[in-house]
């Protein structure tokens, strides 16, 4: 075995001096009790954030003393992503600020004896560090061989640092391993991404199709909202998912799909539309290109077709397709998030975004909105330097449809190799953890073991801080300023998040980093601010306001410049697509290459003794972020792995019964995981919840509780459009004895 | 005046929010809680039912910890809220071990603590701080005496059940169904 | 499949994932009760009997030993309490639906009335018992001569006493195996017979060691038929009850229920006492710890599967 540049370093080995800090006199964490039982009141102040828990950025009001305590977090009436209430794991925001896990202090690798070890060091040790290694990157191969992984809001800071050097590697996990496919396919038909939040009008839909979608587990809180609202208006929702999953319990129709089998079921409802001719006629006469080509494409794809594929019955499948055709034009096929699920994702999600032409659902009121956002201008800055090189030119030709940079495809250029021009030498990791979220972990590891110099800005030591070069602890969005929020909506609005309470420990906010980073790169020119309030505060002096008002408001809502939120009755429109119309057959795929309608390719199936492995969200988590968070591990501190009763019955599992499981490849979990014994999985799959099995023991709560789902993903079908990674394609089997020690004794 | 809570179990989606906006709001210890989401799933697949509720205690009217209560801490309050004094609460364990709901747990700090209704916001005329958060809007919270109240009018458009009723304590706790 | 789960990880203290919000001090708080009721209560039956003379065992000798255990029984429940120093707010009111309270006040009385009533036969027991201080042998004297008031007073309150140790657990609606009419008898009876059997191995005449021994006879009798009675009261209740009975006949308490409590407990003892009367010779002190231990085992086996059932739904 060859020696690693970059062993795994458990935060647990640095100094002690860290953790002397961390004294705070109320102790959360701990579960400690509350000194005084008083109800707080006057002397708690608010001030206004918005939720960094996850990406639906809700906008709320923190709620603390001058002591620096903070009392709770509630939700801002105004704010359209939330209406005044967040969702558990923005109310339990809190655990955040209070976890003593935390990173407490810069860190810088070395080796000592001959051994790795962080050692504590100062913000200018640390950040000096961080520049010279990036300067040498930038001198010796080019600064475009340094990328940037990001996931959070600092990142936007981090990005223009980048930049500012002349790379534009900028690169976050919610394309690639996300909602790439689905933006992929969006754009390729209707010239138009979908982003964040999703623009689908679900409170005024009569019927809500759900494909994959878990809301009520994925908890993204307008959706949820919205969809409770819709239930009230007696809206249909029809659901499809192989698990019963809690949105299939709130389903007039659930459809209990054979897995991996959905774009048939897609092609099936397509086709019934179309020879019933259920579909809206004016509406894909006036806006669609290459109806009759669908038509002709689709024309054996009938339910009983998909039966023998899908295992859902043709009356069914009928059935739902008249269920939508009768709420058209207010219908949604719901678009989905986390598509990344089979490799052939782009052309499913061509298939949902099909589906909704034919329903007109597309700018019509209870299908798709036309969203708006207030966009705030930059700073004045010079304009930054050209790359001379991208992503793209390690492999040219390759992923031209996708629209932003592809995650896994920075770590294959990473790895070296001789016929690539471009390998990248540096990564800049902020707010990311990547060895939980990238399938495929051997890969990334090799990857991080090829680089020059890796820096990871983290709230917590999570495990990918333990293979960097230098930790930069952040301090969390409860004690800082971001750049606002200007997400869209039905009406542009932005949001203001701001320290509530001092940093805790020695954390920094990512604007000071950078600040302070281009300094020590001699990029003053490029961040010409003072501070990060002068910053906010000549952007919103931009668009008439103000950050002393928006620290009143938290959340201001401008007019819309135009009354388009849905299409006026006949009116004309230009789509961004080469056509000029919503595309049922895709010029753009065609001439990549691609099939311009999806045709259904079949997915390998599980193998005797082994099971599909699923997985998806607790509602009370946000991927392997929160597992350590004291008042969401308070209401789930470990995944369980759902098991149906044939099943367990098979192999005599008992509830609770902790079992091992190892994929495919042979590749083990380092942790069991309990069995839950339910009916609302299927016979061929097992179920669990993504995040769990942390394996850094500087996690105390989250550490070895549960398993990660992502150590299991070794096989990686990937999106030959956009290169999606779809992670639905492992199987596992069941291990009753700790497989992990047997290997050791032999 | 006697205050109830409704909770739409068609909506429920068991995200637990309920619980953690009751545990800041309330300064509820980490490990405790005064609410608390059962899920019930019945049938064999793909033929599934599945409810969901957030619990917590009944209020009830004929609630049998107030009755076993040795020195009057736990007591009816304006409402029909039922409350405990903190300092008047010996930590006996009489109250825990008559309620039929489990609903109430011993404070770290001894006393007995539970649901409180959040009296201190509804006397300002706030909701309940789990009503407040639900991202579902499934919780109802006011009068059942009366008849405009949200309670009294979700109870007379929709069917629904009490916890365990033939424990006779008349829970004021309706689950819409 | 019907499955019911908590998905909100609930987990109180000493509430999940089962109720034992009460360990060995209540069991034991009530068992001490319950003897020390026994044989206060045999002390004034007898006294008014005017066996003064017949049973001195049981009407001067056993009740010594009776503060002791009210003592230790009281500092039992004061240990049970989460919230030690407000013990004293139980005597601020008397709530008549408490059997808590009751029982509380019930203990304030019965604990002095038998400390003077054995401090009244103090001297008959030790001749050489000094009291010092004149007004005390005046107070002595004021007690003897009012004996028989204070005996009236004393059997009034042991029988409370006696029934507060199984109405208190059979008040709670909500366990369904305390939830039976049978518990209090049951209780009561045993209680009785624990008295019974600390008196006749006490007992130096074997007159009075005899009836004891007979009179405890009768008791298990009636324990037993109670117990019986009470499980198919539960049988023939709801499913609730029917399940609270399970856990006695197959299910975790089985078999110390059936083996000690019972068997050790009721049925030995039992033998033992029947073999004495046909004039076997049998040390009285086996079946009378026998008995003590079954009783004590009755005790802490229903405190704690009475917590462990629980109303589904
Ligand atoms: N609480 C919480 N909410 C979150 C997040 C979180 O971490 N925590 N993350 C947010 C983010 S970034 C995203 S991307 C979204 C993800 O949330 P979604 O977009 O809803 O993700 P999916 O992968 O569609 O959801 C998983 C569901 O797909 C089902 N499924 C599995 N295989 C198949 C199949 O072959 N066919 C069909 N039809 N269904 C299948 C699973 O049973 C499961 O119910 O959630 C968001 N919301
Ligand atoms: N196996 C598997 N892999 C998946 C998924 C899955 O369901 N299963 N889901 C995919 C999807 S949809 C997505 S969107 C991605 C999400 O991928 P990620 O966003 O990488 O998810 P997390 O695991 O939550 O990692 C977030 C990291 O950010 C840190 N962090 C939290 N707050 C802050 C902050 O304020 N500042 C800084 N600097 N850091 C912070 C956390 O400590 C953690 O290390 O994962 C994808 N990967
Ligand atoms: S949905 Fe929840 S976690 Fe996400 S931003 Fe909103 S409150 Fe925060
Ligand atoms: S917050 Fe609302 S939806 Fe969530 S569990 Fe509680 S009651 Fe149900
Ligand atoms: S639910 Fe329990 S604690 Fe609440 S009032 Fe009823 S009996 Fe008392
Ligand atoms: S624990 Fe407190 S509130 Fe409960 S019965 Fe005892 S004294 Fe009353
Ligand atoms: S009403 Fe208040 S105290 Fe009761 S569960 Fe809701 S938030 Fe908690
Ligand atoms: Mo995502």
């Amino acid at each position: 075995m060859r020696s690693n540049r970059r062993d795994f370093i458990k935060i647990s080995s640095m100094g002690i001096g860290g953790a002397a800090v961390a004294a705070p006199a109320f102790n959360w964490a701990e579960g400690a009790i509350k000194a005084d039982n008083k109800k707080p009141g006057a002397e708690y102040k608010r001030t206004s954030t918005y939720c960094e828990i996850c990406f639906w950025k809700c906008a709320g009001w923190v709620y603390s003393n001058d002591e620096g305590h903070i009392w709770k977090i509630e939700g801002n009436a105004d704010d359209p992503h939330c209406n005044g209430r967040l969702c558990p794991r923005g109310t339990g925001g809190v655990g955040m600020y209070n976890d003593t896990d935390r990173l407490k202090t810069p860190l810088i690798r070395k080796t000592k004896n001959g051994k790795q070890v962080f050692e504590e060091a100062t913000w200018d040790e640390a950040l000096d560090v961080v520049a010279e290694n990036l300067k040498k990157i930038a001198n010796e191969h080019g600064p475009e061989c340094v990328a940037l992984f990001t996931h959070g809001s600092g990142g936007k800071f981090f990005g223009d640092l980048l930049k500012a050097t002349g790379s534009t590697n900028i690169t976050a996990p919610s394309f690639a391993q996300c909602r790439g496919p689905r933006e992929t396919a969006f754009l390729a038909t209707y010239g138009e991404i979908i982003a964040s939040p999703e623009f689908t009008d679900i409170r005024d839909t009569k019927c809500l199709v759900l494909i994959g979608s878990h809301l009520g587990e994925n908890m993204h809180n307008g959706q949820v909202q919205e969809m409770s609202e819709a239930i009230d208006k007696g809206a249909t929702i029809i659901t499809v998912d192989p698990r019963y999953s809690t949105a299939a319990s709130k389903s007039k129709h659930w459809l209990p799909i054979k897995p991996a089998t959905d774009l048939a079921l897609l092609l099936a409802w397509i086709n019934v539309l179309i020879t019933e001719e259920w579909y809206d006629k004016d509406y894909v006469e006036r806006y669609t290109y290459g109806f009759d080509q669908l038509k002709n494409h689709v024309q054996s794809f009938t339910p009983e077709w998909a039966y023998g594929i899908t295992t859902l019955a043709p009356e069914m499948i009928r059935e739902t397709a008249k269920e939508m055709a009768n709420a058209s034009p207010a219908v949604i096929v719901h678009p989905g998030r986390h598509v990344t699920w089979y490799g052939d994702d782009t052309q499913r999600l061509r298939a949902v975004a099909i589906l909704n032409a034919l329903l007109g659902s597309w700018g019509r009121k209870g299908g798709f909105y036309s969203p708006e956002k207030k966009s705030l201008p930059s700073y004045p800055h010079p304009e930054f330097p050209k790359p001379k090189r991208t992503w793209r030119d390690a492999h040219p030709g390759k992923y031209n449809l996708a629209l932003e940079v592809v995650s896994n495809d920075i770590c294959d250029s990473t790895i070296p190799s001789p016929d690539r021009a471009c390998n990248f030498k540096g990564w800049i990791v902020n707010g990311t953890n990547l060895i939980s979220t990238l399938p495929d972990l051997n890969n990334t590891l090799e990857a991080i073991q090829n680089l020059e110099f890796m820096v990871v800005i983290d709230t917590m030591p999570m495990e990918i801080t333990g293979y960097a070069d230098v930790v930069l602890p952040e301090c969390t969005y409860l004690e800082r300023y971001d750049y606002c929020r200007t997400d869209q909506h039905r009406e542009p609005n932005i949001a203001l998040r701001m320290p509530a309470v001092e940093p805790k420990y020695n954390t920094k906010p990512s604007w000071w980093m950078v600040k302070k980073l281009a300094s020590k790169m001699e990029l003053d020119d490029f961040f010409p601010w003072k501070d990060v309030e002068e910053l906010l505060d000549w952007q919103l002096n931009q668009v008439g306001s103000s950050l002393e008002e928006m620290k009143r408001l938290g959340v201001k809502k401008f007019p819309r410049e135009y009354d388009d939120l849905y299409f006026f009755k006949n009116q004309e429109v230009e789509f961004n697509t080469n056509t000029g119309k919503i595309e049922l057959y895709s010029t753009d795929l065609a001439a990549e290459g691609f099939d311009p309608m999806p045709v259904y390719t079949k997915h390998k199936e599980p193998p005797p003794g082994f099971y599909r492995l699923n997985y998806g969200r607790s509602p009370a988590h946000t991927f392997s972020r929160t597992a350590n968070n004291p008042n969401l591990t308070d209401l789930v501190d470990e995944n369980v792995l759902w098991v149906n009763p044939q099943v367990a019955k098979d192999w005599s599992l008992k509830n609770g019964q902790p079992i091992w499981l190892e994929n495919q490849d042979g590749v083990k979990s380092k942790f069991p995981i309990k069995v839950r014994i339910t009916e609302r999985i299927r016979f061929d799959s097992v179920y669990m919840v993504h995040g769990f099995g942390h394996s850094n023991k500087k996690l105390s709560r989250a550490y070895g509780k549960g398993v990660s789902d992502s150590e299991l993903i070794t096989k990686v079908l990937l999106d030959p459009v956009m290169g999606g990674t779809g992670m639905r394609g492992n199987f596992v089997t069941f291990k009753l004895e700790n497989p992990n020690e047997e290997e050791v004794m032999s | 005046m006697r205050y109830a809570m409704a909770i739409d179990t068609k909506k429920c989606v068991g995200c637990a929010d309920c619980v953690v906006a009751c545990q800041t709001e309330n300064n509820v210890p980490i490990g405790h809680c005064r609410d608390w989401i059962v899920e019930n799933t019945a049938g064999t697949y793909p033929q599934l039912e599945l409810e969901i509720r957030s619990e917590r205690c009944n209020h009830c009217k004929n609630s049998p910890c107030v009755r076993c209560c040795p020195t009057g801490a736990s007591h009816y309050s304006e409402g029909g809220i039922v409350l405990v004094t903190g300092d008047d609460c010996i930590g006996c364990g009489a109250c825990i071990a008559s309620c039929p709901y489990d609903a109430r747990y011993p404070h770290p700090e001894g006393y007995v603590d539970k649901c409180t209704f959040c009296d201190h916001r509804v006397k300002n005329g706030q909701k309940p701080a789990c009503v407040d958060v639900c991202p579902t809007h499934c919780m109802y919270f006011g009068d059942l005496d009366d008849p405009n109240s949200e309670v009294s009018n979700i109870l007379k458009k929709r069917k629904y059940k009490r916890l365990i009723p033939e424990a006779g304590t008349d829970p004021q706790l309706y689950f819409l169904i | 499949m019907m499955e019911e789960i908590i998905t909100s990880g609930r987990m109180n203290y000493k509430i999940d994932p089962q109720l034992h919000i009460w360990g060995w001090e209540i069991p034991l708080y009530l068992f001490l009760g319950g003897l020390a009721a026994g044989i206060l209560y045999f002390a004034s039956y007898y006294y008014l009997r005017g066996k003064e003379k017949d049973m001195p065992t049981a009407i001067k000798l056993a009740p010594m030993i009776t503060p002791i255990l009210l003592v230790i029984g009281l500092v039992a429940l004061l240990l049970d309490l989460n919230h030690k120093p407000y013990f004293w707010k139980l005597y601020t009111t008397i709530k008549l639906e408490s059997p808590m309270s009751w029982g509380a006040w019930t203990l304030m009385v019965v604990t002095p009335v038998s400390i003077i009533w054995s401090a009244s036969y103090l001297r008959e027991i030790f001749p050489n018992w000094d009291w010092k201080f004149k007004w005390l042998y005046a107070l002595e004297s004021y007690f003897i001569r009012n004996r028989k008031s204070l005996a009236w007073i004393m059997i009034f309150f042991s029988v409370i006493l006696g029934i507060y140790t199984g109405i208190l657990l059979s008040a709670f609606n909500a366990r369904p195996l305390w939830n039976t009419s049978i518990l209090g008898p049951l209780f009561l009876v045993s209680g009785l017979s624990a008295g019974a059997a600390t008196i006749m191995m006490m007992s130096k005449d074997k007159l009075e060691r005899n009836m004891f021994s007979r009179m405890d006879l009768v008791l298990i009798g009636i324990e037993i038929f109670l117990v019986i009675h009470m499980f198919m009261g539960f049988l023939a209740s709801s499913q609730v009850q029917i399940e609270a009975a399970q856990l006695f006949l197959g299910g975790p308490y089985t078999l110390p229920f059936w083996t000690i409590a019972v068997f050790t407990g009721m049925i030995l003892p039992g033998i033992l006492e029947f073999l004495e009367i046909r004039g076997r010779h049998i040390p009285a002190y086996i079946p009378g710890l026998l008995i003590l231990i079954g009783n004590i085992s009755l005790r802490f086996i229903i405190v704690y599967a009475g917590q462990a059932s629980r109303y589904l739904y």
